[in-house]
């Protein structure tokens, strides 16, 4: 897998195309919205969907930690689909959940989603401030968030490909939902363009590498 | 098992025809006699095997008076005996088609006074009606097999349908065979339990396998106490080719030259219809036909994704013989009688028998009249598979696939609507799911692991055992849980799953305008403002996006998009092929085809070879720095795009370095670095192992496949127009669930349902595994200089076909970022990309 470079606030950050962002000075892996126990709380509302996908989840982060060996892991929001998510999960994955907090230093941001679970609300370093959604900035701060599930549209030759994606600009970096069973948004819904007045850049994910574009190429959602 | 009549032999009763013993009441003989009408054989044989008691299975070519012989028995019965209850129920594939012969049967009810009561019921009936038929039912309810469906998943079904006496099933070919025929058995089989005597009578045109339709239609589902009823046979139809003049094009679909030939066709009869066979090819043919029509001809359009009301003003025009032509699409396939239509063309290639004579049947509803019919090839195959289709009508060599088990994902919408209705028994109720024919191979453990799946999801990891859909009761029966769980049920009920589509409106502000049908939204994703469309016969320019709807002014200019749709193409019926593969053995045949069509195949002998009758014929030859090879299959596109991805791993794995292939119904074409040489290893049988598990697992088609029967089994929720907004937020895409259930439940139920699907649908397996066979030591290979003449329209395929799938979807991005980054957009962005 190869991931991108990007340069902001006089650092360096690697977009993965898992959707997570390592920065390598800090040793640091960030990746949004792992909306763990999606399923469960979907089988609650009566569609009983696979319940795997925490399962799924997990072996993905595994390999990353393994490959990336991070000191800190930060988590930015809804880590569960809902507040009794950790109530729910099984003991296995209980477990290796326990496993990689012991291995790493996990920073759970709390989202919209999982709010009542005592998560941070935001975390600051030097100039980069780490949320859960975007906010207004100060003057040259450098803002990591998820929330949106970003996904982009690029109009090829044999018709359009979807898939979820980074956005950003030179002020923030919006990062695509790590879960296994998480939707997206188009990025040219009104909620993502209104943080990008200036325009910015897609990555789209894929099993290699990630593809860039420019935010405007990104075609007209149905 | 009781012997099933055989499907050559004509049943015992055809020959008693003759001699019926039964004999029209007065009330009914006068009312034909009125008329000027003599009652039919087969009409008095269908009446005398419902007296009788038996189950009647009806085939008569159109125009024979098969819906008065299906309702013939029911009148009589109700004209002495109207106490008010539900006599008869009427189930026909179309909406349409019901409203339509509610409307024919009330001109004998009216005029022989009889006091009966008739009502359609379908999805566009509103609620208060259908509360009161609930209540209140009429003698005859008609209706669709969804509509159906809901009515037996209700508490009231077991007294609502007591005092049913017959079932009468119109069209039942174009049902039988697929998933809505699947529902459909497995409803007749509820109602065989609710009510025990009602007889069924199912009407259909000619089909290929009618021991099979008798099973299906039996209440046994082995073709037991049900009789065989062939109508006479109609005129023979004079079916001709309509070469347009100059040069017969290579390749292409669209017969679009031909618009000015098939112009002075129109002027010739009263009322022509004009098939094709895409929605796209109808809007292009339309509007080709209206660049010649300097006499203004009155000519309409009718496909299905026009507004409702729009086809119906275009129906009403035709009965009242205001149109001189209507260009159409299957949507004028079934049913509904249009009497003055006394022309039907064909454009591009016929793709069955079956499916050509239905279309033929079109024509004149009158069964001593010839119908008048010409074929319109758009390319040179397609001037052969024309020739072929005239001889396959001639010989009445009808195509249809035989029998397939029914779909699994059926069978559990039927359980919980089952469950929804009334706590069942899982062994009374296998037992009765066993006597509808498709499921009449049904194993226990299946009909067992459906069960489990609707109770709690049925995954090898149990933990959803708190949300529980049904549960057991001390004696084995088993409820529902909660109401909740009925209402989200009585959302999700039917087996059509639609890809999502949007509106077009023309003009006006909010909520003004007028609709002019539906498109597929992933259309709609590749337009920008600005674009220009043809939809509905008109040039429209593309507007934006509105909530769920296109909006769109009339006026555009510049190349025009089509609308696609999926699915519009069927693919070559293997009759149909195998007359084709023999055409072209036999030079004597060729006399007929024009010229250049002659020269072409001569030409083909000379430079290459003929592909012969049992054998495969494989081309390979250079061109332009590349191998190419050029495979005579003849099984269809669909099984020719599995097999190029079978091929393709191959070619791989035999490092020949391929670069891509394209699949027609004819041939297959793969191109590759390096020239392939063991064309015999690659042919073989052993590659529907392996490699075909491997691909059918990665494969888009399966995943779509998929999504169908999640939607069916009730795994997830349809999404309903309007509701989807709020919707999207807790639905969860199905993509994403088949890859996780793959890797960790690969046995569950959902991906069994799936894999039969594609075997039996999406991929032609089947077809694939024949023609393997066949090719074993057969194999013509020829080594050329350079491309053979009939590879030449093959190759003109190459670049309009779109192969997708992971890994292309990934080049194709990756050739979008390239060409960006050529051009000097964001270089910096796509510069540092390339670093990493």
């Amino acid at each position: 897998m190869n991931a991108a470079p990007i340069h902001r606030a006089g650092h360096r950050f690697m977009l993965d195309p898992a959707g997570v962002v390592f920065w390598p000075v800090r040793r640091t892996l960030i990746l949004a919205d792992l909306h763990l126990e999606k399923a469960s709380s979907s089988a609650a509302r009566g569609a009983l969907v696979p319940p795997y996908d925490t399962r799924a989840t997990l072996d993905r982060l595994a390999l990353l930690l393994r490959g990336y060996a991070p000191e800190v892991v930060i988590a930015l929001g809804d880590s569960f689909h809902d507040d009794q998510g950790h109530a729910r999960l099984a003991a296995e994955d209980a477990a290796r959940l326990a496993r990689f907090e012991a291995a790493h230093r996990f920073v759970w941001i709390a989202g919209n989603h999982d709010q009542a679970m005592g998560g941070a609300t935001m975390l600051r370093d030097e100039a980069c401030v780490f949320r859960h959604q975007a906010e207004a900035l100060e003057a040259g701060q450098v803002e990591f968030s998820g929330h949106f599930h970003p996904k982009a549209r690029i109009a090829t030759r044999a018709g359009a490909i979807a898939r979820p994606c980074f956005v950003t600009d030179q002020h923030r970096v919006l990062l695509p939902s790590f879960g296994a069973f998480t939707g997206g948004l188009e990025v040219t819904a009104a909620p993502i363009r209104a943080l990008f007045p200036r325009g910015g850049q897609v990555f789209l994910l894929s099993r290699e590498r990630v593809f860039a574009f420019p935010l405007a190429h990104a075609a007209k959602a149905a | 098992m009781p012997a099933l009549p055989s499907p050559t032999a004509p049943s015992r009763y055809s020959q008693e025809v003759n001699k019926p013993k039964t004999f029209l009441p007065r009330r009914f003989s006068d009312w034909f006699a009125a008329r000027g009408w003599a009652v039919r054989p087969h009409q008095i044989a269908v009446l005398d095997s419902v007296t009788q008691g038996d189950n009647t299975l009806l085939i008569a070519p159109t125009g024979g008076g098969k819906t008065l012989a299906g309702f013939l028995p029911s009148l009589i019965a109700l004209a002495d005996d109207p106490r008010p209850r539900l006599h008869t129920l009427y189930i026909s594939p179309l909406k349409a088609l019901a409203t339509d012969i509610a409307r024919n049967l009330e001109a004998p009810i009216a005029e022989m006074a009889l006091p009966i009561r008739i009502e359609t019921r379908t999805g566009d009936t509103p609620a208060n009606r259908r509360a009161r038929q609930r209540s209140d039912p009429p003698h005859i309810l008609l209706t669709t097999p969804e509509s159906l469906a809901l009515l037996l998943y209700q508490p009231e079904a077991a007294d609502y349908f007591t005092d049913l006496a017959v079932i009468v099933l119109d069209e039942i070919h174009a049902l039988a065979g697929t998933k809505r025929g699947d529902q459909l058995a497995l409803c007749l089989a509820r109602l065989h339990a609710l009510a025990p005597a009602a007889l069924r009578i199912g009407l259909s045109a000619t089909i290929a396998h009618q021991g099979a339709m008798l099973n299906w239609l039996s209440p046994d589902g082995r073709g037991g106490a049900t009789r065989l009823v062939l109508g006479e046979a109609g005129a023979a139809p004079e079916i001709g080719l309509l070469i347009a003049p100059g040069r017969m094009p290579w390749s292409g679909h669209m017969g679009l030259m031909a618009a000015e030939a098939i112009l002075q066709q129109i002027r010739t009869a009263r009322m022509t219809i004009v098939f094709v066979n895409t929605r796209a090819q109808a809007e292009l043919m339309f509007e080709a036909l209206w660049r010649h029509n300097d006499e203004t001809l009155p000519i309409a359009l009718h496909h299905g994704s026009l507004d409702v009301s729009q086809r119906r003003k275009v129906e009403a025009a035709m009965a009242a013989g205001r149109l001189r032509a209507v260009v159409a699409t299957s949507s004028l396939d079934l049913g509904i009688d249009w009497a003055a239509v006394d022309q039907v063309i064909q454009v591009a290639a016929p793709k069955g028998v079956s499916r050509l004579m239905q279309r033929l049947g079109r024509a004149n509803h009158r069964l001593d009249e010839a119908s008048r019919a010409l074929l319109v090839p758009a390319n040179r195959f397609e001037v052969l598979e024309c020739a072929a289709a005239i001889e396959g009508v001639a010989a009445l060599d009808l195509d249809g696939d035989p029998p397939r088990p029914g779909a699994l994902d059926v069978l559990a919408q039927h359980v919980l609507g089952c469950a929804c209705a009334a706590p069942f028994h899982p062994d009374e109720l296998y037992a009765e799911v066993c006597r509808a024919a498709p499921y009449a191979m049904l194993a226990r453990h299946d009909f067992d692991d459906v069960v489990r799946y609707v109770e709690d999801g049925g995954y090898a990891l149990a933990v959803y055992e708190r949300y529980r859909k049904l549960f057991r009761d001390s004696e084995g029966f088993m409820h529902v849980r909660h109401a909740r769980i009925v209402r989200q049920f009585r959302m999700n009920i039917g087996t059509i799953v639609e890809a999502p589509v949007l509106k077009v409106r023309l003009g006006g502000g909010r909520g003004g305008g007028i609709t002019l049908g539906e498109i597929e939204e992933y259309f709609v994703t590749m337009m920008s403002p600005g674009d220009t469309f043809l939809f509905a016969g008109r040039r429209l320019v593309f507007l934006g996006i509105r909530e769920t709807s296109v909006m769109a002014a009339d006026g555009g200019t510049g190349e025009p998009k089509i609308p696609a749709y999926v699915g519009g193409r069927m693919p070559l019926s293997t009759n149909l092929a195998n007359r084709v593969r023999a055409m072209l053995h036999e030079p004597a045949q060729w006399r007929h085809f024009p010229d250049q069509v002659r020269e072409w195949l001569e030409l083909q002998a000379w430079r290459s070879s003929l592909p012969g009758p049992d054998d495969l014929l494989v081309e390979t030859f250079p061109r332009g720095g590349r191998w190419y090879l050029v495979a005579y299959c003849f099984e269809g596109r669909q099984a020719h795009q599995a097999l190029g991805m079978l091929i393709t791993r191959r070619l791989e794995r035999f490092g020949d370095q391929p670069l891509g292939f394209v699949a027609t119904d004819y041939v297959l074409g793969v191109w590759c670095a390096r020239e392939p040489h063991d064309i015999a290893r690659l042919f073989e049988e052993d590659m529907l192992g392996d490699d075909l598990e491997a691909w059918m697992a990665e494969s888009t088609m399966l995943k779509r496949s998929f999504r169908n029967v999640a939607v069916i089994a009730g795994l997830i929720e349809r999404t309903h127009p309007g509701g989807e907004r709020s919707r999207r937020q807790v639905s969860i895409n199905t993509d994403l669930i088949y890859d996780v259930l793959r890797k960790h439940d690969p046995t569950h139920i959902l991906l069994r349902a799936t894999r039969a699907d594609a075997a039996h649908g999406l991929v032609d397996l089947a077809r694939i595994a024949g023609m393997l066979a066949r090719a074993r030591g057969r194999i013509t290979h020829r080594r050329l200089k350079r491309v053979s003449p009939l590879a030449v329209p093959v190759l003109l395929e190459i670049g309009r076909e779109q192969i997708r799938g992971g890994e292309a979807e990934d080049a194709l991005l990756a050739e979008a970022e390239a060409l960006l980054a050529e051009a000097g957009i964001e270089d910096d962005v796509a510069s540092s990309v390339h670093l990493a």
